[in-house]
């Protein structure tokens, strides 16, 4: 009997050691459609609103002649950023053979297809004909900003979907087997997997490459997002910074957004036994470094606007520092730097409920974080014009709200059909890792003083 | 070929705004209503930029009349996703309104903010849209557009230049806004004939250019007012 027989023969039993991780989809109770009813209800609501504002058109925002990109552009943002918790960290986790990463994966993955494909749909939100969507593809110029943003969302949404897909081929042949339903769906996903040594060598040649072909497009998706910025001429966007500052808050806000997920799903589904204060700890120290990170090219961006000492540079600068916006500026310096810091540097306030605090906060503050960047700069033309303002109005709330609960929606129906942390990689994890980590760890060692007679030969050839 | 452009005099110009009248009526313009007015939603080809000078009791506000200035490396073509702005062979800024996605990434790029969009579907009262000027095409909802140098009178000209079998040359065409200036303010014209009025006065050491540190080179000039 081989190993992966071994496995599969403990597994497809009816009850097994990791029965918890199967519960969401084996037996889901009313809660499950009461949510996504509620859930989709908002959705529909948000559905309508759009289907009235391309009747009526984009008049119905609060966007004008200043300000002509709003809370859609700051939400695309905002979404595409989110959506690297995932596949980078769980990339990166995997790269660096860090052993707790097995219950945070699949996770992690999860939030980063379905935010990308909410953000990716932002755009076309904010298109005044977005029946002509299109043309993007049929005339599209390869030098616009937009076009790179296109193509690497693309890249980055195939892959991450795949990336999700392969590592959970075993998890859906086990639901399979256990003969769960709708097993058509189980029968068709699973793909022919067994087990057997090959698929599972091919499996793990298949994650191998995956993992550091994700790497690089994750980074050229907030990369070419900030470009869109950047490559005009306009003040507070023309700045050299902005690729890799963009990519620090993505993987910030993703980080936030996904312990902010995992510390509700540990209590939804009781997930303690998986979900350590430990993995939790990890995190956090994750995220207050990119907080550190974030402050630092947060001031190093402002100082040097503000050193400059250029008229149409200062005119956005004094906007959001003491002007209309100030409220918005200071509360993301809190909320990205002061709250994370405070809270997450001392071990006393480095718990659960704390790093829920603080990954919430993170959250709002990235939010505002793209909210600044987008409006104060449109708002202060370079010419002798009026300062612009820009008031969001309901049409933009709802449509706010419509990405939040298709967020959320697609969570809840993942978590109904397919285990939220990755059953085989725990298994492998229980039966491997520790022989394997000491072995590693072994590696790190240094070497035995050899005896006499094996050095006198190596210094005589 | 001609290259167009477009001088202003600032020492001639009254802030009458009977240009961006002119630029209304001729290119159908409609007009935004107060409601949408008060919402930063107005909507001009031609502008009147309010420069204001001076301080305390001795404050200054004049207008500057500022169509969009045509520039010869212009940052909203650069930016667009659909080739739905491009530069013409005479050194107009065009928008293609069929082709026009209205991602308005073309308004967010552009300095001068010459670009407007149709928040909504235009609106004509009464029997107004039954007065609308034929040679301009009228634009729906969702697209964004932009002065046009009175582009349909370069085509007019170009026919009839050719009619008359000749090549077109300076002053055979005239925009709206520089044909209704009852100051003489606005001169249009080839800038690539040295000896037309327009290059004549961008000679002129009064003449400047709206923030042409940016390197758009823009083809409006203006000149500075005498003290």
């Amino acid at each position: 009997m081989t190993e992966a027989d071994e496995i599969q023969g403990t597994t497809a039993g009816l009850e097994f050691e990791d029965q918890d991780l199967l519960r969401s989809i084996e037996d889901s109770g009313v809660a499950f459609r009461v949510v996504s009813t509620l859930l989709g209800l908002v959705i529909l609501t948000a559905w309508v609103i759009f289907g009235r504002q391309i009747l009526l058109g984009l008049g119905v925002t609060g966007l004008n002649q200043p300000v002509a990109w709003g809370f859609y552009i700051v939400n695309f943002v905002f979404f595409i950023g989110i959506s690297h918790a995932g596949t980078l960290i769980s990339a990166i986790l995997r790269l660096s053979q860090a052993e707790w990463r097995r219950p945070i994966t699949r996770m992690a993955e999860v939030i980063t297809v379905v935010v990308l494909a909410i953000g990716a749909f932002h755009p076309v939100l904010d298109l005044g004909r977005p029946d002509r969507a299109l043309n993007i593809f049929t005339a599209g110029r390869l030098q616009s900003p937009l076009l790179w943003d296109v193509s690497s969302i693309s890249a980055y949404f195939t892959a991450s979907t795949v990336y999700l897909y392969i590592p959970m081929i075993p998890d859906i042949a086990l639901l399979r087997d256990r003969g769960v339903r709708p097993r058509w769906l189980y029968t068709f996903l699973a793909w022919g997997w067994q087990g057997t040594p090959r698929q599972q060598a091919v499996l793990e040649r298949a994650v191998s490459i995956l993992m550091v072909l994700v790497i690089p497009i994750a980074i050229s998706v907030h990369t070419v997002i900030s470009y869109i910025f950047a490559m005009t001429l306009q003040p507070g966007w023309h700045s050299t910074i902005f690729g890799p500052y963009f990519v620090v808050g993505a993987i910030f806000s993703g980080i936030a957004a996904l312990m902010m997920v995992m510390i509700v799903m540990r209590r939804v589904f009781h997930l303690e036994r998986y979900l350590k204060q430990v993995h939790f700890d990890y995190l956090s120290r994750l995220l207050l470094i990119m907080s550190l990170l974030w402050i630092y090219f947060t001031f190093s961006e402002y100082l040097t606007a503000f050193f400059g000492n250029e008229p149409s540079e200062m005119r956005v600068f004094y906007y959001k520092i003491t002007g209309p916006y100030a409220p918005f500026f200071w509360s993301m310096v809190a909320a990205n730097f002061l709250v994370p810091v405070g809270i997450l540097s001392f071990r006393r306030t480095r718990t659960i409920p704390g790093i829920f605090i603080a990954s919430a906060s993170v959250v709002v503050g990235m939010w505002l974080e793209r909210l600044n960047i987008v409006v104060p700069s449109l708002a202060n033309p370079r010419l002798p014009l009026p300062t612009g303002y820009y008031i969001p109005s309901l049409v933009e709330w709802v449509m706010f709200a419509g990405g939040f609960a298709t967020f959320m929606l697609g969570f809840v129906i993942f978590a109904r059909f397919f285990p939220l942390i990755s059953v085989w990689e725990i298994q492998e994890g229980r039966k491997l890792s520790v022989a394997e980590t000491t072995e590693r760890l072994e590696g790190y060692l240094p070497d035995p003083v050899p005896s006499s007679a094996a050095q006198s030969a190596t210094e005589r050839g | 070929m001609s290259r167009w452009g477009m001088v202003i005099d600032l020492d001639r110009c009254t802030g009458c705004g009977a240009c961006m009248a002119a630029c209304h009526q001729e290119n159908n313009l409609p007009a935004a209503g107060p409601e949408e007015s008060s919402r930063d939603r107005a909507f001009h080809w031609l502008r009147l930029l309010p420069e204001v000078s001076g301080s305390g009791a001795e404050v200054k506000v004049r207008y500057v009349p500022q169509p969009c200035v045509h520039c010869d490396d212009p940052p909203c073509v650069r930016v667009c996703p659909v080739h739905a702005t491009y530069l013409s062979e005479e050194g107009i800024v065009a928008q293609i309104y069929s082709r026009c996605i209205g991602c308005r990434y073309c308004m967010a790029a552009c300095p001068y903010n010459a670009k407007v969009f149709n928040w909504y579907e235009p609106e004509w009262p009464g029997d107004l849209k039954r007065s609308t000027n034929p040679d301009v095409s009228l634009r729906p909802k969702g697209v964004v557009e932009k002065c046009t140098f009175c582009h349909h009178r370069v085509v007019k000209a170009r026919e009839e230049t050719r009619a008359a079998g000749r090549e077109m040359r300076d002053g055979d065409v005239t925009p709206a806004c520089a044909e209704s200036c009852p100051a003489g303010a606005i001169v249009f014209g080839d800038l690539d004939d040295p000896t037309s009025r327009v290059s004549e006065m961008t000679r002129n050491p009064r003449a400047f250019r709206l923030l042409a540190d940016l390197g758009t080179k823009p083809k409006v000039y203006y000149l500075a007012e005498r003290d």
